[in-house]
């Protein structure tokens, strides 16, 4: 640290960070990395941070966790295999087991045609896909029902077949799906950008057909970017609460998904009841999370390796 | 002899255009265009009297300027928590991180009664705002800390990856060239986040601009005082007034989709500001 | 399998990048297509190989029109500059990929894929995963996948690119070999003039979307046919000058220049080993001054100043011994005469002042 041309003083002495050298020599004697700020800094703004997330997450969840359980387990459980309670569960992975595989199905034909081919209007589309998340739910739930209803553009059509769309389940469904349908798609297309077309090329040239290049060399290729859309919109779908509500009729045991008989409960002041079932929605936004993380992980993991193997 | 399409040789082109267009078109062409039609339906006149009525202008100014301080407040602690969580180091890190994730994963109704529970009167957090005076539920107070609360990841992750992407090397010469830390945050680090800030104060925006879910349980969603704009459409649906429900939305996507439009803009040209994809 | 193309023309997005390209492979033969980045080399290849579809011309592969041919069909080996291998699957099941496409039996499969893998010296790492490989086993790997099926025409997009200096060497000579065993009918595509002409029995010189010249390469060397391929294969020192009486006029040296017209303006080039050092003054030669003496392991690169000439800069290449035996010191006065110079007319809006690339 001293200088070899510096005076035979400086050569002595270690070159303090600040005057005066003996007593914080002693008490800090590493000095500070130009880049670190002061430990009280750092402390200060922990703390700041950590309040400001206490106060706005923290709380509220520990709060879903706290008043479901407050009058004890047994309530809990016994709100949650309520029947209507169990409709509406049911309701809600009908929901997405309809909405998500949709999505999905979308998500992969988009990422394909929009990052393996080449002609106009592509930017055009990709806006189009972005579009859900500048739209209200609430307003999404009501073009369902302007589409769909009786008075809609295809409701007198409906009511002749005797279909029941709006205020019943299908409408459920196409509701999620308008809200939900980006999540895949966003996450395959950048990535699928990113990974090249290269060894569908090969696979081409080696004489596979479109179904074989798909199955055997695309899919393996993005299953973690797959994997992670589907949970993301997973989450979504079964917790869409807008667009659900203005199309549900909010009947009991027949059209209310998990988010509606949460409010149900709640406005009839049965607040026991609707935080033990808040709860079960808070445990798959949990899962979901750690799901995530894992996946992030994985990905991450993924293209260290694949960026090792592309260069030489 | 026939060509085939100069678009690119690898099959499946007709079958994932065609699905991607005709899915589009079903899922969101055809939707907005019926919006377009019904608030049609209405005469200029009729559609300006639901519009700007009184009701409707306080929910714009609740909606618009509770979204705006929650954005506000999101940015200035957004950029904070992602500071923190980009530099430091302290036990139980990784959990703090992944718990910013949590109102982007948890349905936006149980955040609406969990909120309304923490800030009511008797709330965990509002029973000691209380003597202060300070009511936070059923006001707009309860509103921009829901807002605040759905738009909370996206500050934070807009801007952590650009904190964690910097280079070390402009602080050490920075500090080299005799600035002090609060200096060198001033003049080096806070205008390389300033793009991605603002990315992310127009996504928290837009996103609280549509918030329903969240927002009416603390709300109490009283007309001319709490009312948010997405809940005036809601009303007039009930109502089965289409037409007026209709007006309003457009009033409230034309909003959205200039922000959308604002933050595409903002980020093409952090981009090329910087170089970088934030 | 004889490869032709005819009056191919591509354009992408409005920029032309082939032009009018005409070219005939015949069987057998291993042919580069050699240029700078930008002029079209990959882009042909790529057609050649159905992964491209001209906006006009026609692909003939023995004689026959490929053209409506989609890739997949056209039984074409191709290895890709960045090596394309399946990261999800094992060197056997690389190798394998396209014969399990076609359903052969599993035991046909795996006998043809030890057959490779012996072939390309690999044998031993089929259970291996790509990430796990070196850069040139890799290549090895993605060559035996290409030649999986006995294609009659393997096309290579700059093979050796990713791989570093020695590792390329073994690989082109390794190239050479195999092409030598095996006859398949190769096309690759380099930019690097030593690569193309230590494999190519003939090299394809293109240059913003046209082919400049074909052969071999000591024909392209010693005989280009336009400016571009001179300049492009090694270093030349390029003077000024004009045409009169049939002769090309630089300064007080004249060259013969037959057909060029009067009164235009032309280019001589000279190669650095053909100009000769004298201390003396000779007939044909010019007075030039030593400003710096590069040692290239067995030769001397030696710059020098000529008032005049290429732009007042020359270069000279002279080997060890005759570079010793003038002892040469900068700052000296010598004088240059070109042995052998190549004349081509200036093109208007040709702009050369240096000398060499």
């Amino acid at each position: 640290m001293s200088d070899a041309s510096a005076g035979p003083a400086d050569a002595i002495a270690p070159v303090p960070e600040r005057a005066p050298v003996s007593a914080r020599a002693r008490a800090r004697p590493r000095p500070r990395r130009v880049d670190e700020d002061p430990p009280l800094v750092r402390w200060g703004l922990t703390l700041l941070a950590l309040g400001f997330l206490s106060a706005f997450v923290l709380v509220p969840c520990a709060a879903v966790v706290v008043e479901a359980l407050r009058d004890g387990v047994r309530l809990w459980w016994t709100a949650l295999v309520d029947p209507d309670a169990l409709a509406a569960i049911r309701l809600t992975v009908l929901v997405a087991a309809i909405a998500v595989p949709l999505n999905a199905l979308f998500g992969l034909a988009a990422a394909w045609s929009i990052t393996r081919f080449r002609y106009r209007g592509k930017s055009a589309l990709v806006s189009l896909i972005d579009l859900p998340f500048g739209v209200s739910p609430v307003i999404s739930g009501m073009v369902t029902v302007l589409l769909f209803g009786a008075q809609g553009w295809f409701g007198p059509w409906l009511v002749e077949r005797g279909w029941k769309v709006v205020f019943a389940v299908p409408g459920i469904v196409l509701a999620t799906v308008f809200v939900t349908f980006p999540f895949v798609a966003r996450e395959l297309i950048p990535f699928m950008e990113s990974q090249g077309l290269e060894e569908e090329e090969a696979a081409h040239v080696l004489g596979a057909s479109g179904w074989q290049l798909f199955m055997k060399v695309t899919l393996p290729n993005v299953k973690w970017s797959l994997l992670y859309g589907v949970i993301l919109c997973n989450a979504r779908a079964m917790g869409e609460f807008g667009a659900v509500s203005v199309v549900s009729g909010h009947i009991r045991g027949l059209t209310n998904t998990l988010p509606l008989h949460v409010e149900i409960l709640y406005n009839e002041y049965a607040f026991r009841a609707a935080f033990a079932v808040a709860s079960l929605l808070f445990l798959l936004a949990l899962v979901t999370l750690v799901a995530k993380k894992t996946l992030e992980w994985r990905q991450h993991h993924a293209r260290h390796a694949a960026r090792r193997s592309v260069t030489p | 002899m026939s060509r085939a399409p100069r678009r690119g040789v690898l099959p499946g082109f007709g079958l994932s255009t065609g699905f991607t267009v005709l899915y589009l078109s079903l899922v969101v062409l055809v939707p907005l265009s019926t919006l377009a039609v019904k608030s049609s339906a209405l005469t200029w006149a009729q559609a300006w009297a639901i519009v700007a009525s009184p009701r409707a202008i306080a929910s714009y100014k609740l909606t618009f300027g509770a979204s705006a301080a929650a954005a506000g407040v999101n940015v200035v602690f957004g950029v904070l928590v992602a500071w923190v969580l980009a530099r430091y180091r302290f036990p139980g890190r990784s959990l703090v991180d992944a718990l910013v994730d949590l109102p982007f994963a948890l349905p936006t109704a149980v955040s609406g009664i969990a909120l309304t529970a923490v800030y009511s009167r008797t709330g965990w957090i509002g029973r000691h705002l209380e003597p202060l005076g300070i009511q936070a539920a059923f006001s707009w107070l309860g509103v921009a800390i829901a807002l605040t609360f759905i738009g909370l990841p996206f500050v934070i992750r807009t801007v952590q990856p650009v904190l964690e992407d910097l280079d070390r090397e402009l602080e050490e010469a920075a500090a080299v060239l005799g600035a002090g830390r609060w200096e060198t945050f001033r003049r080096v680090l806070f205008p390389a986040v300033l793009p991605a800030a603002i990315t992310g104060f127009a996504l928290s925006f837009a996103r609280a601009l549509g918030e329903y879910g969240s927002v009416v349980f603390i709300s109490g969603n009283m007309p001319m005082k709490t009312e948010i704009a997405p809940l005036l459409i809601m009303t007039r649906l009930e109502q089965y007034d289409y037409a007026g429900a209709a007006a309003i939305s457009v009033v409230l996507l034309g909003a959205s989709f200039v922000l959308l439009l604002a933050i595409n803009r903002l980020q093409a040209w952090t981009r090329a500001r910087t170089g970088a994809t934030a | 399998m004889s490869i032709a193309v005819r009056g191919l023309h591509k354009s992408f997005d409005g920029h032309p990048v082939l032009r009018d390209v005409s070219l005939d492979v015949p069987d057998g033969e291993l042919v580069a297509l050699l240029g700078p980045s930008g002029c079209g080399k990959t882009t042909l290849l790529r057609i050649v190989a159905g992964l491209e579809v001209p906006d006009a011309g026609e692909v003939l592969h023995r004689g026959e029109d490929v053209s409506s041919v989609s890739a997949r069909d056209r039984n074409v080996g191709v290895v890709f500059q960045h090596y394309a291998l399946f990261r999800h699957m094992t060197v056997a099941e690389n190798v394998g990929f396209a014969l399990r496409v076609r359903k052969r039996p599993r035991r046909e499969v795996d006998a043809r894929v030890d057959e490779l893998l012996a072939l390309v010296q690999l044998d031993g790492l089929r259970n291996r995963y790509p990430t796990q490989l070196s850069g040139g086993q890799r290549q090895r790997v993605a060559l035996a996948r290409a030649l999986a099926t006995s294609p009659r025409i393997l096309l290579l997009d700059e093979p050796f690119g990713a791989l570093d200096a020695r590792v390329r060497q073994e690989l082109r000579r390794w190239l050479r070999r195999l092409h030598d065993e095996l006859h398949v009918t190769s096309v690759f595509v380099t930019h690097d003039q030593e690569e193309a002409f230590e494999v190519a029995d003939r090299v394809v010189l293109m240059n913003q979307g046209r082919i400049e010249q074909v052969g071999t390469p000591a024909q392209v060397f010693e005989e280009p046919a336009s400016p571009f391929v001179i300049r492009f294969l090694g270093a030349v020192n390029v003077f000024q000058g004009h045409v009169e009486g049939g002769r090309a006029i630089v300064n007080e040296l004249e060259f013969k220049a037959p057909g060029a017209t009067d009164r235009s303006r032309a280019h001589v080039f000279v190669r650095p080993h053909e100009l000769e050092i004298h201390r003396a003054p000779v007939p044909g030669s010019f007075r030039a001054r030593v400003e710096r003496l590069v040692p290239l392991g067995g030769a001397v690169r030696i710059d020098l100043s000529a008032p005049g000439y290429g732009g007042g800069t020359v270069e000279v290449e002279v080997d060890l011994r005759r570079s010793e035996a003038l002892a040469l010191a900068p700052g000296d006065a010598v004088h240059l005469s070109p042995r052998r110079v190549r004349v081509f007319p200036a093109a208007a809006d040709d702009s050369l002042t240096a000398s060499g690339l």
